[in-house]
């Protein structure tokens, strides 16, 4: 096997490992940006909803665009 | 490793490999979609949670229910009873201002049944220590989110009756 291309393989791996654990944190936040405006919402404070799901389209985006980012370097 | 060499190759070997190499790269990659669409019910609840509040929360209207008679009832007299259904445990207090108020007995933590503090004149959780205030039934102290339902009372001579919930009020 090509020891170059063996190398690259590795590298783009952790590369992946490292998208993949950044989309895990940015899922972790989106949890508790969910739990946190649910809880407001409930105890009768609507003015987080707003911020909440805006704050949570973003983190949406940047998952995605990770996604694709995996994406993109598996299809390469 | 998938190259753009392999066009002929069926479409299902792209899901499941047979080269060790590629098949982590798969895993790696189906995970991530994974996380994506759980990105996206998330976004989808918090859009929900928006639309909601858009429209605004209104309590629903129950029929009135006899409570009982307000003169039995003497400052830091206490009498428990259910509304709107049989399954809605509240509670009635005579405050030590001689206020009369009603609120859901669960509490708003985790649902523990409150109970009145003559000595403190408030209402407290056993479960974890929270306590409300018996006059507007407002958190005062521990894990509680947020106020105890209020039961709306209606005095008719000397009757009292439950004639519905006010859950959303803003928290104190």
């Amino acid at each position: 096997m090509n020891p170059i291309l063996n190398e690259v393989r590795k590298r783009r791996r952790t590369v992946v490992d490292a998208a993949v654990a950044f989309l895990v944190i940015l899922l972790i936040v989106q949890m508790w940006l969910l739990t946190a405006t649910l809880e407001a919402y409930l105890a009768g404070n609507t003015g987080a909803a707003l911020p909440g799901a805006m704050l949570s389209l973003l983190l949406f985006l940047g998952c995605f665009g990770l996604y694709r980012f995996v994406d993109r370097i598996y299809r390469t | 490793m998938p190259t753009n060499t392999k066009p002929d190759r069926p479409l299902w070997t792209e899901e499941f490999s047979v080269y060790a190499p590629e098949d982590k790269f798969v895993l790696r990659r189906q995970f991530s979609k994974f996380l994506v669409l759980t990105s996206f019910g998330m976004l989808a609840g918090n859009v929900w949670i928006l639309f909601r509040s858009f429209l605004g929360r209104s309590n629903p209207k129950y029929a009135a229910k006899e409570i009982g008679l307000a003169s039995q009832l003497q400052r830091g007299d206490v009498r428990l009873f259910n509304y709107p259904t049989n399954n809605d445990p509240c509670i009635m207090v005579r405050t030590r201002s001689g206020k009369l108020a009603a609120y859901s007995q669960k509490c708003t933590h985790l649902s523990c049944a409150v109970y009145y503090s003559k000595n403190e004149n408030r209402l407290e959780c056993p479960c974890h220590e929270g306590f409300f205030s018996a006059e507007d039934g407002t958190v005062l102290q521990g894990p509680p989110p947020r106020p105890l339902p209020l039961i709306q009372i209606e005095q008719r001579g000397n009757q009292l009756f439950a004639i519905g919930v006010v859950e959303n009020r803003e928290k104190s």
